[in-house]
């Protein structure tokens, strides 16, 4: 899981100095580790020749051979030719001149054209001070009307229906007249999922963006998606010529090479990314990231954003006074650790650091660890979560006992705190905190 | 021979002979979904054993299939050892080395025991859970089963109202909640309710997740461990739900759900595109777990039990 591409070329190529040259057998292995980690990522393997052709030429140059680490350098002409790939192109939206600005979403069935929908309109209202409204075309999946009308109402963003029709053109059109008679400036349009092959299905979406003249024609598409992605964005693009692609469940641990290959085989950018269940978790796309993703390599940038995003501003500010004040009890230390936990599972958080990866390879990453932490700070009294001191033998077996671990259990626990409250009172001084040495302080233990 | 769903069911003694047309009614239906990965795999072999770019070619269209590296180089080493001389002898190895990649020996049924026999449906957001559960309902009814379909999605907005629906379509009972509501309470009262009427099979909806979301997962495990809890030896299956769209995330869905609540087998969806379905063979591949049933179509009869040599057969076979 955590084999980036950048260690595998390490691993492949080795260091220079020891040999002195690069040479062709060197580049060709180089090239089959590129092909195999973009395939494993589902980039579709015609676009893979290509790339791996264009990597070969470029990494054939003076910089690499010479380079005394040309597993790195390799790795950078990768990354730079991904993101060039995917970032022409802006993800900006088109406006109207005169309101309202149509959008319609197609795609295949559960690529998440109902849930992007919403997410779009909340980002626009958000982001942009638009007043945006939905309109439910999806005529065809049970209870997909019900959907967006909840979703809508939990955003309180006007939703158009019609129920007593099957008809998706009268639909469409007539929900984006009652939107601009209520003044709103932005109409998302939600359609069917269908399959590109689907030749009624393809008909009548093609025939609904006639009717409706879409500023923005978004491909919404599964970032978990395989080789089939190029079928089906050659086919969308040929009936209704989107514009973009709003990539879904990024989330989860697909790489997205689909995404890719969309964008190599149209020609369309990447505009938006799914990136959560909740429907704020929508955002524009960054090529470099997906990039970084593709090859398996550390992504800090997202790593930042998602520890803003689980602390409350409020949370942060706090924390940080204390952590000024030099002051470190079990109840802070209950937050950081509840803080760690809202970024997701330990293990993709990990992925996240560059290097980090390969050094716990092996090491399981245990989710119930943080878990087990909660539950011995629970067990406290609040006075002892306040003054850890006063906590004794006989409290300690009592929590122990309280949170079903053992006294050897909570003792780490009391010695990880004290620990962290040194760092802590080296920060509040100014200084950094010399983390080998408390690592080693705890190997001596 | 082509899987029944007699046989699936473990009817087949009793019941009498199934009309020959309709199986080969979904046989077809299988081979024209799958026929574009045929096309690709034919069109682009013209194959000669001695040439390396021959092989190269056959792995291209292995992988274009999503069949994914690992079981790719598995598929060509094996193919190798036949040493095929033509043609012909290739695309029969090819047939039958895709086969037995696909098959787990023992795992071709759906696990009967109860009653109620309960069925634990679980997979990430928009492989089509619900529209599999209520096929698949269909076919039990029209095996003469009762079924009770418990709606334990209370996440995903109208969810429980698409799953009623097609307990309506199929005659099913029908078991929900408020949304937001604990989903193992709801598995825990459709397992009451089928016993207080004496019914069949439980059928049990999750909502879809990414197995990569801890504390959805967790909740997942619990619903699993209420299951247990209530029935002993249930949930009789519990089945992944796979896009066959899906590429190489699809082993590591596997991998995290079968860790979290014991996959029994796969239910490999949307085969009806042009989608290969390969990522089935990267399952079974790496995990040892069966695939079960297949969707091709979107009609109440296009859910079909999975037949690993039909579907090697449709995967490679020459027109």
């Amino acid at each position: 899981m955590f084999d980036t591409l950048s260690d595998k070329l390490q691993g492949a190529l080795g260091d220079l100095r020891s040999r002195g040259v690069l040479t062709d057998e060197d580049l060709s292995r180089a090239m089959r580790e590129i092909r195999l980690a973009l395939l494993e990522a589902d980039v579709n393997f015609k676009v893979v020749k290509d790339f791996v052709a264009r990597v070969k030429e470029r990494a054939g140059g003076a910089a690499v051979t010479r380079s005394l680490t040309p597993g790195q350098e390799i790795v950078k002409i990768v990354h730079e030719e991904l993101t060039e790939l995917m970032g022409s192109g802006g993800s900006r939206l088109a406006f109207a001149g005169r309101p309202p600005t149509v959008v319609l979403l197609a795609g295949l069935q559960g690529s998440g054209k109902t849930t992007a929908a919403a997410k779009l309109a909340l980002l626009l209202r958000k982001g942009e001070g638009k007043s945006p409204a939905l309109v439910a075309a999806d005529l065809q999946r049970p209870a997909a009307i019900d959907q967006l009308e909840q979703l809508g109402r939990q955003i309180q963003i006007p939703v158009y229906l019609d129920r007593s029709t099957k008809d998706a053109i009268a639909v469409a059109r007539h929900g984006i007249e009652q939107a601009q008679a209520q003044g709103r400036d932005v109409v998302i349009v939600d359609t069917a999922g269908r399959l590109q092959i689907d030749e009624p299905l393809m008909k009548e979406l093609a025939a609904v963006r006639k009717a409706v003249k879409p500023h923005n024609v978004l491909l919404v598409l599964d970032s978990m998606t395989g080789q089939e992605a190029v079928a089906v964005a050659e086919a969308f693009a040929e009936r209704v010529d989107f514009d973009g692609v709003v990539l879904t469940k990024l989330d989860g641990d697909a790489r997205g090479g689909a995404a890719l290959s969309v964008k190599a085989v149209t020609g369309k950018p990447i505009k938006l990314a799914s990136t959560g269940e909740k429907l704020d978790q929508l955002e524009y796309f960054h090529p470099d990231r997906m990039a970084s993703r593709i090859l398996g390599m550390g992504d800090v940038l997202t790593l930042i954003e998602r520890a803003e995003q689980a602390a409350e501003v409020d949370e942060q500010e706090e924390m940080e006074r204390r952590l000024r004040a030099g002051q470190f009890t079990f109840d802070d230390f209950l937050q950081s650790y509840r803080m760690m936990r809202r970024m997701g599972p330990l293990k993709s958080i990990v992925g996240m650091i560059p290097g980090l990866g390969k050094q716990l390879q092996g090491v399981d990453v245990d989710d119930r660890e943080l878990g087990r932490v909660e539950a011995i700070v629970l067990s406290m009294t609040a006075d002892e979560r306040r003054r850890p001191e006063i906590i004794n033998g006989s409290r300690r077996a009592r929590i122990a006992r309280g949170s079903g671990t053992t006294v050897q259990q909570v003792n780490q626990l009391l010695t990880a705190r004290k620990q962290m409250a040194k760092m802590v009172k080296q920060m509040g001084k100014g200084k950094m905190p010399n983390i080998q040495s408390i690592a080693a302080a705890q190997r001596r233990r | 021979m082509t899987r029944t769903w007699a046989e699936f069911l473990g009817d087949h003694e009793a019941a009498p002979v199934e009309d020959a047309g309709d199986r080969r009614g979904w046989f077809e239906r299988l081979r024209d979904s799958l026929a574009s990965s045929r096309q690709a795999l034919t069109r682009e072999l013209g194959f000669d054993p001695g040439d390396e770019e021959s092989w190269e070619r056959i792995e291209e269209a292995l992988i274009a299939a999503d069949c994914g590296v690992g079981a790719t180089v598995e598929i060509v080493q094996r193919l190798e050892a036949r040493d095929p001389t033509s043609q012909a002898e290739l695309l029969e190895g090819l047939e039958e080395v895709v086969a037995e990649l696909v098959t787990v020996d023992g795992q071709e049924r759906l696990a009967f025991d109860g009653p109620p026999t309960v069925v634990l449906v679980v997979g990430v957001n928009g492989t089509g859970k619900t529209t599999t559960i209520g096929k698949l309902a269909h076919r039990l009814r029209e095996s003469g089963r009762s079924v009770v379909l418990a709606a334990a999605d209370t996440f995903r907005a109208a969810a429980e109202e698409q799953l009623e629906i097609w307990a309506e379509r199929a005659g099913a009972d029908f078991v929900g909640s408020q949304r937001g509501a604990d989903p193992a309470a709801v598995a825990f009262d459709a397992i009451s309710a089928a016993e207080a009427r004496g019914r069949d099979v439980v059928v049990v909806d999750t909502a879809g997740r990414l197995h990569t979301q801890t504390n959805l997962m967790e909740e997942l495990a619990k619903v699993r461990r209420v299951i247990s809890g209530r029935l002993e030896g249930a949930p009789h299956e519990t089945l992944l739900v796979l896009d066959a769209t899906t590429g190489q995330n699809g082993v590591r869905q596997a991998q995290l759900f079968d860790e979290a609540v014991g996959l029994t087998g796969v239910a490999l969806t949307k085969l009806d595109g042009t989608a290969k379905g390969g990522v089935a063979v990267a399952v079974t591949h790496e995990l040892g777990l069966p695939v079960k049933l297949i969707g091709v179509g979107e009609t109440l009869d296009d859910l079909q039990p999975f037949d690993p040599r039909d579907f090697a057969r449709a995967l490679v076979a020459q027109e």
